[in-house]
């Protein structure tokens, strides 16, 4: 049994985050048709950074990511790729306690 | 800033700082690279910090370390959905002089070890992202930074940079992890008064508690939940496969605060304030996923070697004693005016065979697959032990011996008289 999905924005609102606007750290190249291994990241992002588009296309809105890598590494097992860097240098994540 | 070191470590977490303090102290020229604003702001931990090897690197870190409480208690839980069944170790003897383990909050703690590595005489420049390494054929001469003329030369980098190793998967160093090699954990930090942790907890003022949960609140999945105190707050996480996520499409921070809200667990939470949620990948691979730490001009240490002792939660602990270790190796190299190519830079994993890193690893190198493949030990078992306590130590009537009857046939059919014997053998080989 699973409790109703709480809001993942509210969590992330307690975190600091120095947004590299206009520069994405991650990216999609080729459009990625989302496939079911590939739907999962919608679930499994622990900052919900991913939807599927009603195209099917995969699309990420990476304001509240983690860098954690999770989304590249399924990815990359499921065959496709994910294009994954870290943030440049002081943006992205800050964690205060971490 | 010279273009020229000895010495480049990329990453300030604990495998990078204790490598550039102990290059630092013996007089190499290090730079210590951190793409964070400060060393700590990108790093997660549970955290539990083990003295003994960080009094090997700074013998009087308690002195000024921000050390939050000495663990005086251990309890280890098994959760079914309403209850739990527990061992607890508790002892004054915790209270000693130089105690054994302390929680941590890593933020602070990073913060303060990569000013020792400064103190000690290393370069560190935060807010700078290592993108690759520089080449000349196959041997690794510096670094490439995201800074304008980022280009920084060395004799040898020791790659500390974390689980997800990105610096050396571009240069075709290591491959990319695998989602069963993998933890995914998130965690909060929930604030309390020091007295209610203090209280609710009972312990006293600069004693902590270790809560390490497993069961039913990862949902058929293979991982732990934590509680650590800390001086005035908790941290609560819980971790699973990346592979058992992926394959059961569960939303980490659902079961996150799943887990808050089981009944043992909720009242110890109860009236905090949450001011941080934080997701890290933890390697848990074990030997087996350990790749090649060495090379032409390079070193890899702590999790992006994926130095991790999972059941023994020993991660920041191995990177630093592989970070130690691999400093050492270039300071002898150095010392002997040996070249820091592959042949030579090979003694680093001879030293990590020879020390308790490598010797618990292959202690333990079977156990990830055997939990992996049986997942009763988090599904069938913690039902089984809650059901059979609930049976004996309820008064209803029922004479002593129907009860124990009724718990050995509970068992026999939650796991058949082989299903039994056999996980009670897969596990005794496993950590044996």
């Amino acid at each position: 049994m699973m409790i109703n999905s709480v809001k993942v924005e509210e969590k992330l609102f307690q975190n600091r985050y120095v947004v590299d606007e206009g520069r994405p750290h991650i990216s999609i190249s080729e459009p990625l048709k989302a496939s079911p291994a590939l739907r999962t990241l919608v679930d499994i992002c622990p900052a919900g950074c991913w939807s599927v588009q009603p195209d099917g296309q995969l699309s990420g809105t990476l304001d509240g990511c983690f860098e954690c890598g999770t989304c590249r590494i399924v990815a990359k097992a499921v065959g496709q790729e994910i294009q994954w860097a870290y943030p440049r240098g002081g943006y992205g994540i800050l964690y205060k306690f971490g | 800033m010279p273009e020229r070191f000895d010495a480049i470590v990329v990453g300030a977490g604990p495998a990078g700082n204790a490598a550039a303090l102990t290059l630092a102290e013996a007089g190499v020229s290090v730079l210590l690279l951190e793409r964070g604003e400060y060393p700590g702001s990108k790093n997660v931990q549970g955290a539990i910090m083990y003295a003994d090897q960080l009094q090997a690197l700074i013998p009087d870190f308690r002195d000024d370390a921000p050390l939050e409480r000495h663990i005086v208690e251990q309890r280890i839980w098994m959760l079914d959905d309403s209850a739990h069944v527990g061992t607890h170790y508790r002892s004054d003897g915790f209270n000693e002089e130089l105690p054994n383990r302390y929680t941590i909050i890593r933020a602070q703690f990073d913060k303060w070890f990569a000013k020792k590595v400064q103190a000690a005489g290393a370069l560190l420049i935060c807010e700078t992202t290592v993108t690759e390494l520089l080449k000349d054929g196959d041997r690794v001469v510096g670094v490439r930074t995201d800074r304008a003329g980022g280009d920084i030369h060395a004799d040898v980098v020791i790659l500390a940079d974390g689980v997800n190793a990105l610096v050396a998967q571009r240069s075709g160093l290591r491959d990319e992890l695998k989602p069963d090699n993998v933890a995914l954990a998130v965690k909060e930090m929930h604030f309390l008064p020091e007295e209610v942790i203090q209280q609710r907890f009972n312990i006293g003022e600069n004693e902590g508690v270790v809560i390490e949960a497993a069961g039913t609140i990862t949902d058929g999945m293979l991982g732990t939940g934590f509680i650590y105190t800390n001086r005035e707050s908790l941290s609560v996480g819980i971790g699973c496969l990346v592979s058992d996520f992926a394959a059961s499409k569960t939303r980490p921070y659902d079961l996150l605060e799943r887990f808050k809200q089981h009944p043992s667990i909720r009242p110890l939470l109860a009236g905090s304030e949450v001011k941080e949620y934080a997701a890290h990948l933890i390697p848990e691979g074990g030997y087996r996923a350990v790749p090649k730490v060495f090379g032409d001009g390079w070193l890899m240490a702590g999790d992006a070697g994926q130095f991790v002792n999972s059941l023994h939660r020993e991660g920041s602990n191995m990177a630093m004693t592989t970070g130690r270790i691999a400093a050492e190796t270039v300071i002898d190299l150095k010392r002997e005016g040996k070249p820091m190519n592959g042949r030579n830079l090979s003694l680093y994993r001879k030293r990590l065979e020879d020390s308790y890193v490598m010797k618990d690893l292959r202690k333990y190198r079977d156990l990830p697959q055997v939990l992996h493949r049986n997942k009763q030990f988090v599904t069938t078992y913690p039902k089984l032990l809650a059901g059979a306590a609930d049976t004996w130590f309820r008064v209803d009537g029922v004479d002593k011996r129907s009860k124990e009857r009724q718990i050995v046939r509970s068992f026999l059919k939650g796991r058949s008289l082989r299903g039994l014997v056999g996980d009670a053998l897969r596990l005794a080989r496993a950590v044996r």
